[in-house]
Parts: C-alpha cells; structure tokens; sequence
C-alpha cells in the first residue's frame, strides 16, 4: 500500500513567504497519478514557489507535503530520486553543446560513460535535436532550448514531473511540439504538474485544474466542472457590419435578459444563456431585426470565463 | 511510419515513434557515489574552457601585463636592476596571478545561480555539495594554465630557480591549495550577490589591497612601521615568502605551514557556509 500511494502529490496548508510578501498562502492539492494536472494563474499568483517547495528547492515556512508518498522536507532526497523539473529559466548550460548537457547528466544520474552517450543520442533524435547537437545551447531557438531542457528532465524517466510555465515565450508550433510531448509522457505513466498561466493550456491538457491566485488556490476540478460553475454557456455572434453592433445589442439583450459583452474584435458579441432554445429564439430575433449575422456559435464558456467569475478580474490582459 | 492519418497540420520534428521509445527506456541506474560525481562536474568546468577559451585571456594576459610593467619599468629602480628584481618579483606575480583567477570560482557560480543550472542540479539526487567540490577543484585547471604562463614568460625574461623544476612544482602545489581554500571566500560572495559582475568587481576590489600591501613588490623593511606590521600577518606575504623559498631552495617550513593553515581556516570557514548558503537559497 505504502509503496503505492493512490495519491502522486498530498499538499496541505503550504505556506512560503518572502519577506512580507506571503507568496503561497495556504495551498492544498491532491494530485492523482497518471495524468496531466494543471495550476492555472496568473504572474505572481504563487504557482512557481508552490512547485519548487514541491520538487524540494525550497522549504516551506508551514505546512507538509507528500510527493509520491515521501515527505517532501524530511525525505527530501528521495523524492528528488522520482521527479524531475523543469523550470521558468531553460536551466541547461549555454556554453556547452546539446549532447554535452545530456552527457553530463546522465553522467550524474550514474549511467556509465556508454550509457550516457547512447541515451544522449536516443533523446536528441526523439526531440528532433540531432542536427544541432553538436551546437553550443547559446545558438538554439527559444523552442530548441525549451525541447531540450525537457529532454534533460527526461535522461531518466521520472514518474512525476514539474513543468513551470513550459510554453511561455513559444511560437505556436514550438508549443504544439510541447503539448505533444507532454501527452506522450502521460502516455508512458509519467504524472505531470503542469504550472500555466495559458487557460487554452490547461483546457488541453489537464485531467484536473486547481486555480490559484493572490497563493490559494480558489477552485478545483476538471476543465468540465469548473466551466459548469460559470454557467451554461456563452452564445457568441459575430456581425457583417460593425455599424449594427449597437442594433444587434439591444436585440440581445432584450431577449436574453443578460449583459451583452462586446468583444475588442468591433464585429463581435458575446451573452450568457441559460439554455440553448432561448438562444437561438434569440438569433432569430437578429436576423427579423435585419442585422446581418455572419456566424454564431454556442459554446461552453471559456477558462478565461471561469477566471474572471472566480476572481473578479480577468487572467490576464490578452488571454490566449 | 505509421499508416494511421495524422491529424496535425505538419509533421513536427518531434518524432512521435522515438519519443515514446526513448522515454520507455530512460531506466534508473544505481544512484552514483557522493564522490564519483565530483570529477563529472570537473569536467564540466574543462568543457566550459574548450568552449569559452576566452575566458582564459584576461587569466594569461594580466599576469603577463604585470611581470612586463613591474620588471622593465620598477626594476632598476626598486632593486638596481631589472634582473634582480625580477628574481625576487616573479614568485609574487606568480601568487598574484593565481589569487586573482579564483575570483571566477565565485563569478562561475554566479552566473549557473543567475542562469537557472543550478535549480537543475539541486533537483538532482546528488550528494549536494558535488556541484561546489567539483567546480571549485576543476577551477584548479586555470591555476595551472595561469601558473605556466607566467613561469614561461619568467624563465624567458632570465628568472632562476635554484630549486630547479621540483622547486617551481612544489611552490605552484603550494599556491593552488591556498587559492582553493581562498575560493571558498568568493563562492559565498558569488551566493549572496545578484550579478557575475559585482562577484568580480568585489572579488578584485579585495584582493587589490591585500596583494600591494603584501611582499610581492618591494621588501617588507623598506615601509613604515605600521605598514610592514600588516604586511607581516598578511597570509599573501607567507604565501609569497614560501613561493620564493620553495623555488630557490631555501628553508622556509615556517611560511609553508602557516600558508597551508590559512588554506585550511579559508576552507573550513568558507565551505561549509558556501553549502548551507546553495542549500537554502531560494
């Protein structure tokens, strides 16, 4: 039983301050194993201090946390021998090459010099590494360095990983080549703590979400579940002409009772609903208004919905 | 190549069949001894050397600087002539020199904190001082390449050694344990300041009077009173003294064994402080 905790993370009550600031505030989490669990918040809600106390990196002030059934401050080391990190900063060695970094690696996990080369080879080819190899890290592209940061976390497959922020600063096809490792990883049986601040990130990915903010977390559950929580749903409707918007509106508005968000796009709307009859009473009621409807979609309501429910201010200013 | 149709737009680099492969096969070797992986971070440091030589320049260029200036332009003036002196300079360029480079055991460690590397290594299951021990006994590599230039450029120039090569070994020995111990002093300056550069400007910024107000470069008598009392219980001046004696086969036990208790004082204050301090940092 003990040896295989139903639990990969058991937090309770942690709390870390830095000088005044108090950055984690109180955070529990129960993490199942096995799958992909997001902390979604915004810059500075305390995401990064929770998962370095979590890998062992930093103490907590109060509070205890079990890591895959080891107590992350008295049996620090082993927990450090079952998971791995990869942090904010791209923590590999600019000034040596790509192999050079996963051979000093493997060298300290204790693979033999053999060992060491043949995985360093085996993880270059599967993250698409192998032509820059031999290249110092200082000349690879943001996306190259992130792939290989993770492939460093990876010369030994941990069975549970912290990822912080992995995607941040990425074109969207570096972070494509990200999601899909990660999924990979989940697939081989490695559990992931995903740290974002991108709601579409967390949508994808995550079995679970726990949001935090101001260092607590304010709601827990999966992507499902928390959208539920909001409401039923959100009818977007997007206009030929920005002049009708006003038109379009107050049509809205009327039929459906609720406050009727105009999008920064100057063509597009946005409404609560209760229930999918009313809205489309209320499309119809656009088009015998003659407002010339382009498209209109009825959908679950986005994280960035749920984040300014549960807060009261958006996640950030342009969410993704 | 599987025959299944792939959704995504374009095939990406990340090779779907080798990536599941190599993640299978990333098995837990026995964890390694606490001492086995202190010759890994070794190499590390000789790595960075191959990569980043020049950072070696300013570890040859400014001893070279010096021996020139001091010998061709104070020579005749300090000791007569520019033979003499420098006979009894270059044991003191060659302490000089070293002393300087061990700043960058500090500003090394600096720049790993600043740049992340470090959160990779302390997340490893390593013994934890591994990652110091061996960066600070790999830096022993500058020493000697500082060491050869300026006993190179000595030997050229016309210095002596009456102990002959045994006699230069055992005083460059000598000086490469005093700079590891003195190390120790500039890793903790490299934990508690934010940059590389303040590491280096500080790490200079002491060193500079304690090496002028030693017996590198003029004879210790020829100052006033209070002066040649500091450079009397300056560790420097016994490293200096030792470094001559060594290499012109004088005896000088006195100066050796407080130069190796210096060593062990720097290395048992330092040390243990330079752990606790990457132990505990945020």
């Amino acid at each position: 039983m003990s040896s295989q905790p139903a639990l990969a993370i058991e937090a309770g009550g942690l709390v870390k301050s830095f000088g005044a600031t108090r950055a984690v505030d109180g955070v529990d989490l129960a993490v199942p194993r096995g799958a992909v669990y997001g902390v979604l918040g915004p810059n500075g809600a305390g995401k990064t201090t929770t998962i370095r106390m979590l890998a062992t990196l930093l103490r907590p002030d109060a509070g205890s946390a079990r890591v895959l059934g080891r107590d992350i401050v008295t049996e620090a080391d082993a927990v450090r021998g079952l998971v791995s990190l990869t942090g904010q900063l791209a923590s590999v060695d600019e000034d040596l090459t790509g192999r050079e970094n996963l051979l000093l690696l493997g060298r300290l996990l204790g693979y033999s010099r053999a060992r060491s080369k043949q995985r360093a080879a085996e993880l270059l080819e599967a993250f698409g590494l192998e032509d820059a190899a031999g290249r110092q890290v200082k000349n690879y592209s943001g996306g190259m360095r992130r792939r290989l940061d993770i492939a460093a976390s990876l010369v030994v497959t941990p069975e549970l990983m912290f990822l912080d922020e992995p995607t941040t600063g990425l074109d969207p096809r570096s972070r494509n080549q990200v999601w899909d490792i990660i999924r990979a990883l989940v697939a081989e049986g490695t559990t992931v703590l995903l740290c974002t601040q991108y709601l579409d990130e967390a949508d994808q990915l995550a079995e679970r979400i726990a949001v935090i903010d101001h260092g607590r977390v304010i709601a827990e559950g999966t992507p499902g579940q928390l959208k539920a929580s909001v409401g039923q749903g959100t009818l977007h409707v997007r206009l030929h002409e920005p002049e009708q918007r006003e038109e379009a509106e107050r049509v809205l508005s009327q039929a459906l009772e609720s406050p009727v968000h105009l999008e920064s796009d100057p063509v597009a709307l946005s409404v609560p609903v209760e229930d999918a009859e009313r809205a489309s009473e209320a499309v119809g009621e656009l088009f015998g208004a003659g407002v010339g409807v382009a498209n209109f979609s009825l959908g679950q309501p986005s994280l960035d919905e749920v984040f300014l429910a549960l807060t009261g201010h958006p996640a950030e200013e342009q969410a993704a | 190549m599987s025959t299944a149709p792939d959704t995504r737009p374009q095939p990406d680099p990340v090779v779907g069949d080798t990536l599941h492969a190599a993640l299978a096969a990333g098995e837990r070797p026995p964890r390694p001894s606490a001492l086995s992986t202190c010759p890994t971070f070794g190499w590390r440091g000789m790595l960075k050397i191959k990569h980043v030589p020049e950072q070696l320049i300013d570890v040859s260029l400014t001893p070279v600087l010096f021996l020139l200036m001091f010998t061709y332009l104070f020579g005749g003036a300090v000791a007569g002539s520019t033979d003499e002196y420098l006979q009894f300079l270059l044991p003191g360029v060659l302490v000089q020199s070293v002393l300087f480079t061990s700043v960058y055991s500090g500003v090394s460690l600096n720049t790993d904190v600043t740049k992340g590397v470090v959160d990779r290594f302390r997340s490893l299951p390593l013994w934890r001082p591994a990652p110091l021990v061996g960066a600070v006994v790999g830096d022993s590599v500058r020493y000697v390449i500082a060491s050869t230039v300026v006993i190179v450029l000595g030997l050229i120039m016309g210095f002596e050694a009456a102990a002959g090569i045994g006699g230069i070994l055992a005083a460059v020995a000598l000086i490469v344990v005093f700079s590891f111990g003195l190390s120790w002093v500039f890793t903790v300056v490299g934990l508690l300041l934010r940059a590389p550069n303040a590491v280096m400007n500080t790490g200079f910024m002491a060193l500079f009077p304690l090496v002028f107000l030693s017996n590198i470069f003029v004879e210790p008598k020829t100052l006033p009173g209070w002066l040649e009392w500091f450079v009397g219980v300056n560790p420097i001046s016994h490293l200096v003294s030792a470094t001559r004696g060594l290499m012109q086969g004088d005896g000088v036990g006195e100066d050796i064994l407080i130069t190796l208790a210096a060593a062990a004082a720097l290395t048992a204050v330092f040390a243990p402080l330079t752990v606790r301090l990457y132990r505990n940092r945020g």
